[in-house]
């Protein structure tokens, strides 16, 4: 039994980090339909930035607000010099875009930073919780809260706010949306932005405990988008789902299966719910009444 | 109000308009005759900017529009009920309402909202439900609707009665009528030539992307060929 427990405490804690990044990929989506393959790449900008400023001698919380703000400026470039002048093109090119991205800001960050790996002390340090034989470190329920809060950030935005609503309408109906009076360019560019803060704050807070390096970016968009597919893309209550979920069939297939399959079973997780339920646990039903 | 002079326009490299001139004075209702893919929606699409032209000018009220973005004419006082409806299906009745008031989201809306609710109750009683749950003819009404929330000097409508029953046609038409009452200048497309006609002041006839006639309502109602083309005398 507490073997148990402690395989789903470590599915948690590694779950959440996978929530937290895919996360990042829903507000893009939502607002221009394009998956974000450099996501993996903000989550590394956030926690890198936030190492080296601190190395560089700036107190940590100031240092990961300044990685924030880095990393939105890339967001924001990324946007206006990569997506922009490719309007009109097809989503899959879109998305080809943004691996091209990816690529590169991974190798900016291997000149800029360094090739090793770096840690950031907890935020919430002191010893591990003990429940029934088994420990979660407090800086897990960290990024859960992180998760948590993320969601009902994006979830008042989209319901509460007229910029949110503007950014639903750009994704349900672009030429509508520029009818009313909507400039859609900067309301996509606002969602680069929105995305690459959700991004910059999964880095700096799952660097703890994953470790951070120029290129943890890559497995991390992979499950990251794994678990946004297995919640359904572009639903932020699902992504924190699908985070949990593939976190917890990651543990306790390494733990009573082999740890040998633990990143198999991301790749088994795509191709169940490409092939059996498309849109994921919570992907949108369509509205659309013809 | 507004002079549209020699636009040209197509898409990729088949051109749709060869050269189009119109002209509306405040307080007028035009409207467009044509067959279909005579090239009106182009024309519309065009004034509005999510259409781009290769050659000719657009002038609004003293202002060249040609190298204005779409949003940035809204503003000016241009607004749109495309063809089609295309309302924001996912979000609610009121906040697609509140999303035509986008250019002056800083105004207070619950007066305006109440008005539109009166021109449509059916609306009000919908308020809060998915705009993609509508009826044809509600989507009509919440596309005219959201496109009066932007407080336009010149209406745009194209086709507003497609695929609605004859009651719902005459009902929509009946609001156009009222919308010149209260001072708005309007831009018809419309299939039905004749209940266009019954409402317009002048009216233009586009073949081929081409104006070929023009003249006022009565002229265009006695005249031959628009009765055999388009009044099936
Ligand atoms: N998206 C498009 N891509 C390519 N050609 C188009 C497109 N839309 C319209 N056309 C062409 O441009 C021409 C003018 O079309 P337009 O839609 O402006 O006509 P219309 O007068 O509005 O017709 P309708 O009465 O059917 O609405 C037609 O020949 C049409 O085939
Ligand atoms: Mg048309």
């Amino acid at each position: 039994m507490p073997e148990f427990l402690q395989f789903a405490f470590s599915g948690l804690t590694v779950g959440a980090v996978y929530a937290l990044v895919a996360l990042g990929f829903t507000p893009i989506y939502n607002a221009s339909d394009v998956i974000n393959f450099a996501q993996g790449e903000f989550v590394m900008l956030g926690g890198m930035t936030t190492v080296f400023l601190g190395l560089a001698g700036v107190p940590l919380p100031l240092a990961a607000c300044l990685a924030v703000v880095v990393t939105v400026a890339v967001g924001l470039a990324l946007h206006r010099f990569a997506i922009e002048p490719a309007r009109g093109a097809s989503a899959v090119a879109l998305i080809m875009i943004t691996i091209g991205a990816s690529i590169f800001l991974r190798g900016a960050a291997q000149v800029v930073f360094d090739k090793r790996f770096h840690s950031l002390p907890p935020w919430i340090g002191g010893d591990a919780i003990r429940v029934g034989g088994a420990t979660i470190l407090p800086q897990s329920l960290v990024v859960l809260g992180g998760a948590v809060v993320i969601v009902v950030l994006l979830w008042a935005f989209i319901e509460r706010t007229l910029i949110g609503k503007a950014m639903v309408a750009t994704a349900a109906n672009e030429l509508a949306a520029r009818l009313v009076g909507i400039d859609t360019r900067r309301i996509v560019g606002l969602s680069f932005a929105i995305s690459a803060a959700i991004g910059a704050v999964a880095g700096i807070l799952i660097s703890p405990i994953t470790l951070t390096s120029y290129d943890v970016g890559t497995l991390l968009a992979l499950k990251g988008f794994a678990a946004a597919m297995l919640g359904g893309i572009g639903s932020a209550v699902g992504a924190v789902v699908g985070g949990l979920l593939l976190g917890l069939l990651e543990a306790f297939a390494a733990g009573y299966v082999s740890s040998q399959y633990k990143d198999a079973v991301a790749f088994l997780v795509i191709l169940i719910v490409l092939l059996a339920i498309p849109r994921g646990l919570f992907g949108r039903a369509s509205v659309e009444r013809v | 109000m507004l002079s549209v002079e020699d636009v040209r326009s197509g898409y990729g490299r088949i051109e749709a308009l060869h050269g189009v001139s119109i002209n509306i004075a405040a307080g007028e209702i035009v409207t467009l005759l044509g067959a279909n893919g005579a090239g009106k929606t182009t024309l519309i699409r065009a004034i509005c900017g999510v259409q781009p032209i290769s050659a000719g000018r657009i002038r609004f009220e003293n202002r060249q529009l040609e190298d204005l973005p779409a949003h940035a004419r809204v503003a000016l006082g241009i607004a749109q009920v495309p063809e089609g409806r295309q309302v924001f299906a996912p979000l609610s009745v009121e906040d697609n309402l509140k999303l035509g008031a986008w250019t002056r989201r800083d105004a207070n809306l619950v007066a305006e909202l109440a008005s539109i609710y009166e021109l449509f109750p059916m609306l009000a009683a919908n308020r809060h439900i998915s705009a993609g749950m509508l009826s044809g003819g509600q989507q009509q009404m919440l596309a005219i609707g959201r496109a009066l929330m932007a407080k336009p000097r010149l209406l745009l409508l194209d086709e507003p009665s497609m695929g609605l029953a004859p009651i719902l046609v005459e009902q929509i038409l009946d609001v156009v009528r009222g919308l010149k009452q209260a001072g708005l200048t309007v831009l018809l497309v419309e299939q039905n030539a004749r209940a266009a006609l019954a409402i317009a002041d002048r009216g233009y006839v586009v073949e081929t992307g081409r104006i070929a006639t023009s003249g006022s309502a009565a002229q265009l109602l006695a005249d031959d060929r628009v009765q055999a083309a388009y009044l099936g005398v």
